[in-house]
């Protein structure tokens, strides 16, 4: 069965995007030192989103997983943001690394030539190979993308074990590449905004959070056909595991949240407990708004087995902590790039808003584009019907 | 008094016992109980099997286990001999909060696994030298056993039964007189 993109959702979409564009053009005109570490965080957020779901399609088929055959298509019409986010995010990124903006501390050359500790980082944060580093991620990651799309389209032709042994492969790579490049991408974008803090477990902390976000968003998408009587085959089975991912890997995101924020606390150094000071006093408000929306409302909650196969319950919550985890991005992005000037305000919810009707337009579009959302040829296909748990 | 009277169906395949299940549901047969080497999936609902309130349970064991840690640490770290955590002043339990973090974790998770087990344990009568109820040792193996008492369906013939089972595959049917 084809999805169909209907002129409603597509011009919800449209308004969606022309609110995004407004308040982006509002917000660089009033105010671009608010605007820019915005459109930083939107891009970001919502890049990774894609980025998760690719890296969740490489460990079902790393793992030989059978049960997400079914769910194949939506995955992929999530991660076919990838190119467009990329892109965004990639310019937004380089013309911060020129100093277009006050995002990277050490890309203004004034502060590295009195700043010794940045100064001392500026073999590997300097503009050039920041560059070059971005570019390797995005285009490393998009050309795992197209090798992925490139043998679904084989698979879709027939029931093909040799083609699903050379995706199998392909993931494992994209695996090892994605392992070092999720740490070092953090590490680089988000982390080298506080120039001069640092912590080794940053990048799985920062995955963590756009894992469960990516999570979420497959689950509403799933929902969201199964809702217009697509995917008859994916039932409360399937959901349920989606439910007991984002239940996991939220508890999985706390766990590391507070690796990183209990030795911290606990060893009190000067110069790494600064970062968690500017994020109690003048972000307390978000800082206790993010552990209650990522954790303990989705822990608790999501519990029971019954609250996993309850699809309004499952969105719900789905779409309470997916503005959670924007809230986690917003308290690591904004501190170090606007210090307490920060706000929750028609630029942020604006730019928010467009890139979500972006977001929306892309998956939606790629998901009409497929003649059918089912994957029938899919190796695993019959093992997935019968999942039951 | 009247004979007790057990038949009990073996099978070798679980699927066919499901099925079996589902034949016998419909007629109106209750099946007593279904001994298995390993859990079948999709079994319970239909010989009327309720879920298990274990989770509840093990919830509110847990709930315990992070209410003595609460309380453990107060009373150890705050009242009744105040340790200096970090250089940090330990005046109320809030402020060392993140010290007490894994302790707390740690006590909500032995509450909850060993209440479960205990639980479980006693739910089902299990203890040290009590007599396997099995009914055939091949359960544990290979084969799949449902049992079906002729006193809890006095509506239909034995031989309706034994003729249901054979039909669906049963490869041996065995009674047995319990008293």
């Amino acid at each position: 069965m084809q999805y169909t993109f209907s002129n409603k959702s597509r011009n919800i979409c449209f308004a969606l995007i022309g609110i995004g564009l407004l308040s982006l053009v509002g917000g660089f005109l009033t105010d671009s030192h608010r605007a820019w570490p915005n459109l930083l965080l939107n891009a970001f957020y919502f890049t990774s989103i894609a980025l998760g779901v690719l890296f969740f399609l490489a460990v079902n088929y790393a793992a030989e997983a059978g049960w997400f055959a079914a769910i194949k298509k939506p995955m992929e019409a999530i991660a076919a943001f990838l190119p467009l986010g990329s892109l965004i995010l990639g310019g937004v990124l380089i013309l911060s690394a020129f100093h277009l903006n006050h995002i990277y501390h050490w890309a203004d050359p004034e502060v590295v030539h009195h700043d010794e500790i940045i100064a001392g980082k500026a073999a590997y944060l300097n503009k050039w190979f920041f560059t070059i580093r971005t570019i390797v991620y995005l285009g490393g990651w998009f050309l795992f993308y197209r090798a992925f799309q490139k043998y679904s389209q084989i698979e879709q032709q027939s029931y093909n074990t040799k083609n699903w042994r050379k995706t199998q492969s392909l993931a494992a790579f994209f695996l090892a590449f994605f392992a070092v490049t999720s740490s070092t991408s953090a590490w680089d974008w988000i982390m080298s905004i506080d120039t001069h803090w640092f912590s080794t477990l940053f990048g799985w902390y920062t995955f963590a959070g756009y894992f469960v976000s990516s999570l979420i968003v497959l689950t509403l998408v799933v929902l969201h056909l199964k809702s217009r009587g697509l995917l008859p085959e994916v039932n409360e089975n399937h959901i349920h595991d989606l439910g007991k991912y984002i239940f996991a890997f939220s508890i999985f995101w706390t766990y590391l949240w507070f690796s990183q924020f209990l030795l911290i606390w606990y060893s009190n150094i000067p110069e790494e407990v600064t970062y968690f000071m500017d994020r109690m006093t003048n972000y307390k408000s978000i800082f206790i708004l993010n552990l209650f929306l990522n954790f303990f409302f989705p822990f608790l909650v999501l519990m029971k087995r019954g609250s996993k196969r309850r699809y309004h319950l499952l969105t719900f919550v789905g779409i309470i902590t997916l503005i959670g985890h924007w809230f986690d991005n917003f308290i690591m992005i904004m501190p170090g790039a606007v210090k307490e000037h920060w706000h929750v305000g028609w630029v942020e919810i604006g730019m928010f808003t467009g890139f979500l009707g972006l977001f929306g337009f892309i998956v939606m579009s790629r998901l009409a584009s497929f003649s059918t959302v089912e994957n029938k040829q899919h190796v695993f296909y019959s093992e997935s019907v019968h999942h039951h748990i | 008094m009247s004979t007790k009277k057990v038949i009990y169906g073996i099978f070798d395949d679980d699927h066919a016992l499901i099925e079996s299940a589902k034949a016998l549901k419909t007629k109106g047969i209750r099946v007593a109980d279904v001994f298995s080497p390993f859990p079948i999936h999709g079994l319970d609902p239909v010989i009327g099997i309720k879920p298990t309130r274990l989770s509840n349970f093990a919830f509110w064991y847990g709930v315990f286990g992070t209410l003595s840690a609460v309380w453990m640490t107060w009373y150890m770290m705050i009242s009744d001999w105040p340790m200096n955590i970090g250089g940090k002043p330990s005046f109320t339990w809030l402020e060392n909060l993140p010290a007490f973090i894994p302790a707390t974790f740690e006590l909500t998770v032995f509450c909850a696994a060993h209440g479960m087990v205990i639980s479980y344990l006693l739910v089902n009568k299990i203890y040290p030298g009590r007599k396997p109820h099995n009914p055939d040792p091949r359960s544990t193996d290979d084969k799949f056993v449902m049992q079906i008492n002729t006193f809890d369906n006095k509506r239909v013939e034995e031989r309706e039964i034994m003729d249901i089972l054979k039909n669906t595959g049963s490869v041996e049917i065995n009674e047995k007189v319990l008293s």
